[in-house]
């Protein structure tokens, strides 16, 4: 071989289709492809995108879905540029500027899930169908959002779910499409035993009311697993109907049945009312067992301390995330929403307002609306500085790790926002599961659907 | 034994409940012959005159506190409700405390308003119409005075509290001869016991020995002789669904402190007082509160942890099984008069 015979075209062709070669890969994953590319379920034009908040309007959880809605508002403020910015200022990535989501101004639909799971099918699968959702988030039951985020997974759009806290919800029924930045049962055990070994020892019975569906199941599952882990007992374990309103017939039993803790795996409208209502009947000022008798909440909200009143007075339990945190992100956040509305966020706020954030930044990194797209620019995600310390979006299971707090109901509130104070910040290495948790590995994430 | 009779005392409590309920539906089914859907709303409409006197209390005006600051780190607002400022501080605060026995007050008269008003604008319109009509309109009404409540209060529940001087709990035990504490029930249920029975026997009593009762009742047995008596029965009739809404009205406004109201608790309640009058047997005064209490107490025990183990769900279920077996063996109910339910 001559090298006369190499022509000085030869080379630059070659270097050319070399070039073109190298970067085939990043072209076809990149914005350039991505931008280009439409072929995905509601796909937006160029002037807008719009989101469906699908949140309890009614029901058990109202109260929450009202908040979920106030944070969702907001964070659609923030996207387009008005107000504060909000965490916009203090998220550890930069992508989003206040010029919506990939220069599309963000619009909203909002739906009803009554805290019904065929309720909020049919109103996330209107917002999708009719309204042109592109990602559908909300919840505030682990039930619905169970039910949604297989919806979604269906249609080929990205369901970040909201407050939703049981196990199954990342676990069992996982799915790719779905994303949760909640903390779920499991971690609640994990940050909440050793506080309650602290606090009442490690001989102890307990009596678990339970909700009687998903999330109550696995909140039990959890607790128990976790305090007979210290040697606690469980005495008996009741389930009650979700709405039951008045809990007097569960109660009674209690007081009477050997126990000296009684856990109340209930959330929202039905925590109020049983928690209060194990006060009236005198359970929280009672001695059992030659100890003063405690009563545990394993999922408490600022919400709730708010409907149950002087009832949390030196109730623990665990929370996602509370306004009264120093950090820089919940500062922002708690002026930002305390400005606009004139109360602090609930932690069923904080989570929906994050979750739209961290949708519209892996949308932006991406630099596509392809769920696909978004899937893999959240997968292994690692973030900072929206609340909850260093954070990690898990690939294996699409669950958020990071720091769980454990409250406690104040006996002398200063103001009526002012009901729980943070006992300890269970650092996330402490609250991190393996991969392969017995409660976990029967779920399979699957594959990603961008849809049509 | 203690979990027996608590058991009991929460039946009595909740059968309070639905005996009133049910007790006001009976009194309009036997005199007027209608069907009321509309009477679980009347019951939801007590409760809120209690929310809303209780809110009316609580209006206040924002005075500045520098030595404190709020959530967001701004010098605190401080309310002071009006009727502290207005009646000072100990009768003020008194008037918010109280505002749940003090709306009793309140809800007669304007229950009384409520139930001639729907009587001579609607539901009279439907006296001879087929009772399915009935109940389409009346179910119809329920929906859209619930749905008022709901625009205006919102759709979650708001805490109503009893008085301080009956919040805790009362040992019953002690007076029964056990040990201290073996028995605590909750003060303000104690009351609501009380109060349901003292309304009971005022009605039964207004019925017994007044001659207003007496044609009442006169009226309810056979209603075409007492016309042809001269006697105006319609006009009494009317005032007989004025006193069943005071009724519903009354046992609402005095369950806020036990369950905070919401719009749909008197749809709640509806069902559940259906089968109590249909138990009782339609019409039957005396069948209602019976059967209020037994089913009251039926649904009490069956929520007790043991029985749910040998039979789950049987505490939701067990009001209407009872049902089906009555309607079964006996369709005019416990107490019914024969022919009602039996064609």
């Amino acid at each position: 071989m001559s090298f006369s015979k190499v022509s000085r075209r030869g080379v630059m062709k070659a270097g050319a289709a070399t070039g073109v070669a190298l970067a085939t890969p990043t072209l076809f994953t990149g914005a350039v492809w991505a931008d280009g590319h439409t072929g995905f379920t509601n796909a937006p034009g160029e002037g807008s995108v719009t989101l469906g908040f699908n949140v309890p309007q009614t029901g058990a959880y109202a109260d929450e879905g009202a908040d979920e809605l106030r944070a969702y508002q907001l964070a659609v403020q923030h996207l387009n540029g008005e107000g504060d910015g909000g965490m916009l200022n203090t998220f550890s990535e930069r992508n989003l500027d206040g010029t919506g989501i990939l220069g599309r101004r963000v619009e909203f639909v909002t739906g009803d899930t009554q805290t019904n799971s065929d309720a909020a099918r049919a109103s996330a699968r209107s917002m999708i169908e009719r309204d042109g959702a592109i990602m559908i988030t909300g919840g505030s039951s682990s039930g619905v959002a169970v039910a949604v985020q297989g919806l979604c997974q269906d249609a080929g759009v990205i369901f970040m779910a909201g407050l939703t806290h049981a196990n199954d919800t990342t676990g069992k029924d996982r799915r790719a499409n779905g994303f949760r930045h909640f903390f779920n049962t499991e971690m609640t055990g994990r940050a909440l035993a050793p506080i309650l070994e602290g606090l009442y020892g490690a001989d102890r019975k307990a009596y678990h009311l339970t909700a009687d569906y998903n999330w109550g199941w696995s909140q039990e599952r959890s607790i128990r697993a976790y305090t007979e882990g210290l040697g606690w007992e469980t005495v008996n374990s009741v389930l009650t109907p979700v709405g039951a309103g008045d809990f007097s017939s569960y109660l009674t039993p209690v007081a009477n049945s050997g126990a000296d803790v009684l856990i109340l795996n209930h959330y929202g409208g039905d925590m109020v009312n049983s928690l209060t209502q194990a006060v009236q009947f005198g359970l929280r000022d009672m001695q059992a067992n030659g100890v003063d008798f405690a009563v545990v909440v394993p999922l408490f909200s600022r919400l709730m301390a708010q409907g149950a009143g002087s009832a949390i007075a030196n109730i623990h339990g665990s929370t996602n995330w509370h306004w009264s945190l120093s950090d820089e992100g919940s500062q922002a956040f708690t002026r930002s929403f305390g400005t606009e509305y004139g109360f602090p966020p609930s932690q069923a706020a904080h989570t929906c307002y994050v979750q739209t954030l961290l949708y519209a930044d892996a949308v932006q990194r991406a630099g596509s609306f392809n769920p696909c797209a978004v899937v893999e620019a959240l997968e292994g995600f690692e973030f900072d500085g929206l609340g909850n310390g260093p954070t990690l979006y898990r690939a294996d299971d699409h669950q958020c790790f990071k720091d769980v707090l454990v409250v406690r109901g104040k006996e002398n509130p200063e103001n009526e926002y002012d009901l729980l104070e943070v006992v300890e910040v269970t650092p996330r290495d402490a609250v991190t599961y393996a991969v392969d948790h017995p409660d976990f590995v029967e779920g399979q994430l699957g594959s990603c659907n961008p849809g049509a | 034994m203690e979990s027996i009779i608590l058991q009991l005392l929460n039946g009595l409590d909740k059968g309070s409940a639905y005996a009133l309920i049910a007790l006001g539906l009976t009194l309009i089914f036997g005199t007027l012959g209608v069907v009321n859907f509309a009477h679980g709303a009347l019951f939801m409409m007590g409760a809120f005159i209690a929310v809303t006197l209780n809110m009316l209390f609580g209006v206040s005006f924002e005075v500045e506190d520098p030595t404190r600051t709020d959530f967001l780190g701004n010098v605190m607002m401080v309310d002071t409700p009006y009727v502290v400022y207005w009646f000072g501080e100990d009768f003020g605060n008194w008037l918010i405390d109280w505002s749940v026995p003090i709306s009793v007050l309140v809800a007669i008269p304007v229950m009384a308003l409520i139930g001639v008003a729907m009587e001579r604008g609607l539901i009279r319109f439907f006296y001879k119409r087929p009772h399915a009509d009935q109940i389409l309109v009346t179910f119809g009404l329920a929906i859209v005075l619930q749905e008022i409540i709901k625009a205006f209060y919102g759709a979650n529940p708001i805490p109503t509290p009893a008085p301080e001087a009956f919040v805790g709990s009362f040992d019953v035990g002690q007076l029964l001869g056990f040990d201290p504490f073996a028995v605590m029930y909750p003060y303000w249920r104690l009351v609501y016991f009380f109060f349901a029975a003292l309304i009971i026997g005022l009605v039964f009593a207004f019925l017994q020995f007044t001659t207003f009762g007496m044609v009442v009742r006169a009226g309810m047995a056979d209603r075409e002789t007492v016309g042809l008596l001269g006697i105006d029965i319609d006009k009494r009739f009317v005032t007989m669904f004025a006193i069943a809404a005071i009724v519903a009205g009354l046992a609402g406004v005095m369950y806020t402190p036990i369950l905070s109201p919401n719009y749909h608790i008197g749809m709640d309640f509806l069902v559940l007082s259906f089968v109590v009058v249909v138990v009782g047997g339609m019409g039957s005064l005396p069948g209602a509160v019976a059967a209020g209490f037994l089913l009251g107490i039926l649904q009490s025990f069956a929520s007790m942890s043991w029985i749910i183990e040998l039979i789950p769900g049987i505490n939701q279920v067990v009001i209407y099984l009872v049902a089906i077996v009555i309607l079964l063996t006996r369709p005019r109910g416990l107490m019914g008069r024969k022919g009602v339910m039996e064609e």
